[in-house]
């Protein structure tokens, strides 16, 4: 493709190559290292659900009776196939057990290699094959009722209740939004269990709950069966639980999951050891299951100037990439962020912003970029903000952005009320049919405002990831390279949830799901 | 030809264009289906909340039996503009300059400012702006300050570790920023914030703020701050407060 933007290629190649090794170093570290949360996914591919007496999940309690034993490093994998052989049991009916004191999985006698393994891989495969079924739906789906056109339109809904978020979402779909995020609850990123159950109380936001990934998976195709459009659904696969949100939303068919690799670290505190760990294996069960992972750079610039930062932003998205690809995620599947963030009184900054959405496009080619709308700037003056949103939305069509996360002009206000989300429809789709193909008609002047920015940019980006990749991406965050944000490899939330594998770990589901489904 | 009309502040009404018409333009959603029905039910909502000729200009099917209208009305109440007192923190705000010389010849030493959005707030983009270096529309954050020692603990921050900070490093002042105020939550924290503060006999010691969209000064002061920055505040305000206290309250 003629880059618009007179981008210089050998650039770009170097960015890439010094973000793939910054990945490759971190993958090392990844390869001999499992948590916690990582093996309480296994649990719940391997099919444990539900709670105990108390309201703790069950795949907590078996990974906790696991760790008592000091048996995590060898993985649940082990322990589980090791139980299955010793009592006929299905892994469901030995969480149970462990539960109620009838087992301590460590403590049972340890069969022969092959008959554990045997025993897992064949309750493994069922599982991988539901996720692969998942899959062959949601093409159906797309093959008989069809999907909007990209930008795909994207709203949330954060009722606090899963019913009121049913009703919220479905008058979306009707008013033509395309993806429906529920968003969670305050901070759910930083509870190191799942909740479980359908609920109704939640602050700026919904449990992610296995349960209540159902109940909105099966509204959305009852209103798309009615709209004749696919409704795809997203949720957040990030904070403590991040592969195991993965494997929920897998098995309940999501379609589209927050999923980054530094995020967590930056803006939730979680130590860096741990949500890279985690981010490995969640993006293993993303990319199997066909879902569209949606990564983070937009919140740099919440903390950081988008103008000053926007070089950032670039580093990060190449690294997510590079970390992506490392997890089998294929570039269809990669949500790579960014943000309208500018200041708007900020002479030419429409200009700016074209400019990097512009640059995005081109050196993601295939990616479904996810556009998200100004937040920074709005001010409560919904008229100006319904304006800022339109900006934002003209950007997004003309340079062909995949997944568009509406702005409303209620931001800063509250969380969107339901003709909020019916005027920002209205506004992007008004936009996107009258300014359709302006990204085709219209290039850019040479060396003008537009291809100077976007080149400064990536030449930024590009020498801060060679600094990157000489200093290892442990020490960079340590120095507040990332959104002028200092977090330590010892400091933040869940360190204490990581253990080093020993010889004989095991996880069937990184070998039945890399590489995606084949 | 007759003058303008003069406004009469003891009984104020909105204005649209002519004085005291009493124009005022609203939208809301009522959850009943598009049509006549509707736009009627609508016009009587309005003239139940004291509007004199209700139109509605624009209706809209929200797609699951809900409508949303645009109307106008004309306001048949109105407000003595005279007898109005709404608590603020009110002073002259220093720029950064004039607030680093009032340091330097008033206080005499660093002044130390700990901030952080807690409880399970995750949203820095308050405390950012009158904190981080960089600030918030061309005005510095409070880190760039001379004479201030200025610490961003960051996001979801409990109320423990922010007092355990402010003993540690000897905090002049506590900023608080809370946005998500979505069904009160913000109350119970900022309220046990100063309970503990007093349990530790910090209350007195310490300038006690907090902000966000939501706060106003008056809510601040009945949950027991000193003050309340709400939208629209900039580091320099919040600095000014700070350093004002402390020379008035003698807390040099």
């Amino acid at each position: 493709m003629q880059s618009k933007l007179n981008l210089d290629h050998k650039l770009i190649d170097s960015a890439r190559t010094a973000a793939r090794n910054i990945a490759e170093n971190v993958q090392e570290f990844v390869d001999k290292n499992t948590t916690v949360t990582v093996e309480r996914t296994v649990a719940r591919l391997l099919g444990v659900d539900g709670v105990d007496e108390i309201e703790k999940p069950l795949p907590n309690v078996l990974i906790d009776n696991i760790i008592e034993g000091g048996g995590l490093s060898r993985g649940a994998a082990f322990w589980i196939g090791n139980a299955i052989v010793q009592t006929g049991n299905t892994p469901q009916e030995i969480a149970e057990k462990v539960s109620t004191g009838e087992i301590d999985i460590t403590k049972l006698p340890i069969a022969d290699d092959k008959k554990i393994m045997d025993a897992v891989y064949s309750v493994a495969q069922q599982m991988v094959d539901r996720i692969k079924n998942n899959r062959t739906t949601r093409d159906n789906y797309l093959k008989t009722l069809g999907e909007g056109e990209k930008p795909y339109l994207y709203v949330i809904v954060a009722t606090g209740n899963i019913y009121e978020d049913v009703i919220q979402a479905q008058a979306a779909a009707k008013q033509g939004a395309d993806i429906i995020a529920v968003i969670r609850t305050t901070a759910q990123s930083l509870l190191d269990y799942v909740p479980y159950g359908p609920t109704t109380e939640g602050f700026g936001g919904t449990f992610a709950t296995q349960e209540n990934f159902r109940i909105m998976r099966k509204a959305l195709d009852e209103v798309g069966e009615e709209v004749g459009r696919y409704i795809r659904l997203c949720n957040y696969c990030s904070g403590l639980c991040m592969p195991e949100i993965a494997a929920m939303g897998a098995i309940e068919r999501l379609d589209v999951m927050l999923n980054d690799a530094l995020y967590g670290i930056l803006f939730r505190d979680i130590n860096m050891q741990r949500t890279l760990v985690d981010q490995y294996f969640s993006r293993i069960i993303n990319g199997f299951a066909g879902i569209i992972i949606n990564t983070g750079e937009d919140n740099y610039l919440t903390t950081a100037d988008a103008v000053e930062e926007a070089h950032t932003v670039l580093a990060s998205q190449i690294i997510n990439e590079q970390f992506a690809l490392k997890a089998g995620l294929p570039e269809e599947q990669m949500g790579l962020g960014h943000a309208f963030e500018m200041e708007p009184n900020l002479e030419n900054g429409f200009l700016f912003e074209l400019a990097q959405a512009q640059m995005a496009r081109e050196i993601f080619p295939t990616a479904p970029l996810k556009y998200m709308p100004p937040t920074k700037f709005m001010t409560g003056n919904i008229f100006r903000g319904h304006l800022q949103d339109a900006m934002f939305n003209l950007v997004s069509i003309w340079t062909h952005q995949g997944l568009q996360l509406l702005g409303m002009p209620t931001e800063a206000i509250h969380t969107p009320h339901l003709h909020d989300r019916m005027l920002s429809i209205e506004n992007a789709k008004y936009i996107f049919n009258n300014a359709k193909n302006i990204g085709d008609e219209v290039e850019y002047k040479k060396d003008g405002i537009i291809q100077k920015r976007a080149q400064e940019v990536l030449s930024k980006a590009e020498e801060l990831l060679r600094d990157i990749e000489q200093e290892g991406i442990f020490d960079t965050i340590e120095k507040g390279k990332f959104g002028g944000v200092k977090r330590s490899f010892t400091g933040g939330k869940g360190l204490d949830g990581v253990t080093e594998k020993d010889e004989r770990y095991f996880n069937p589901f990184i070998e039945l799901m890399l590489g995606g489904a084949k | 030809m007759a003058g303008i009309e003069k406004v009469d502040l003891t009984k104020v009404k909105p204005y649209g264009d002519t004085l005291n018409d009493g124009m005022v333009q609203m939208s809301f959603t009522l959850p009943i289906p598009y049509g006549d029905e509707a736009n009627e039910a609508a016009k009587q909502l309005v003239s139940k909340m004291g509007f004199d000729n209700p139109a509605v200009v624009y209706s809209n099917d929200l797609g699951i039996g809900y409508t949303f209208f645009v109307m106008y009305g004309k306001c048949t109440h109105t407000v003595d503009y005279t007898t109005i007192e709404v608590p603020k923190v009110d002073m002259e705000f220093m720029s950064q300059e004039e607030v680093e010389d009032y340091i330097q010849e008033n206080i005499k030493r660093d002044v130390v400012v700990i901030g952080a959005c807690t409880g399970t707030d995750a949203h820095t983009v308050g405390i950012d702006a009158i904190m981080n270096m960089k600030g918030y529309a061309h005005h510095f954050g409070l880190e760039r300050y001379k004479g201030m020692v200025a610490l961003n603990m960051g996001s979801q921050v409990p109320n423990e570790e922010i007092v355990a900070k402010a003993i540690e490093m000897k905090a002049d002042a506590i900023l608080v920023s809370q946005i998500v105020t979505q069904k009160d939550v913000h109350i119970p924290n900022l309220t046990q914030l100063v309970e503990m503060l007093e349990a530790e006999g910090l209350r007195e010691k310490v300038v006690l703020i907090c902000g966000g969209p939501r706060l106003s000064h008056e809510l601040a002061q009945e949950l027991g701050y000193d003050a309340g920055f709400g939208t629209g505040s900039f580091a320099n305000h919040v600095a000014t407060f700070i350093v004002n206290q402390i020379v008035e309250r003698k807390l040099i």
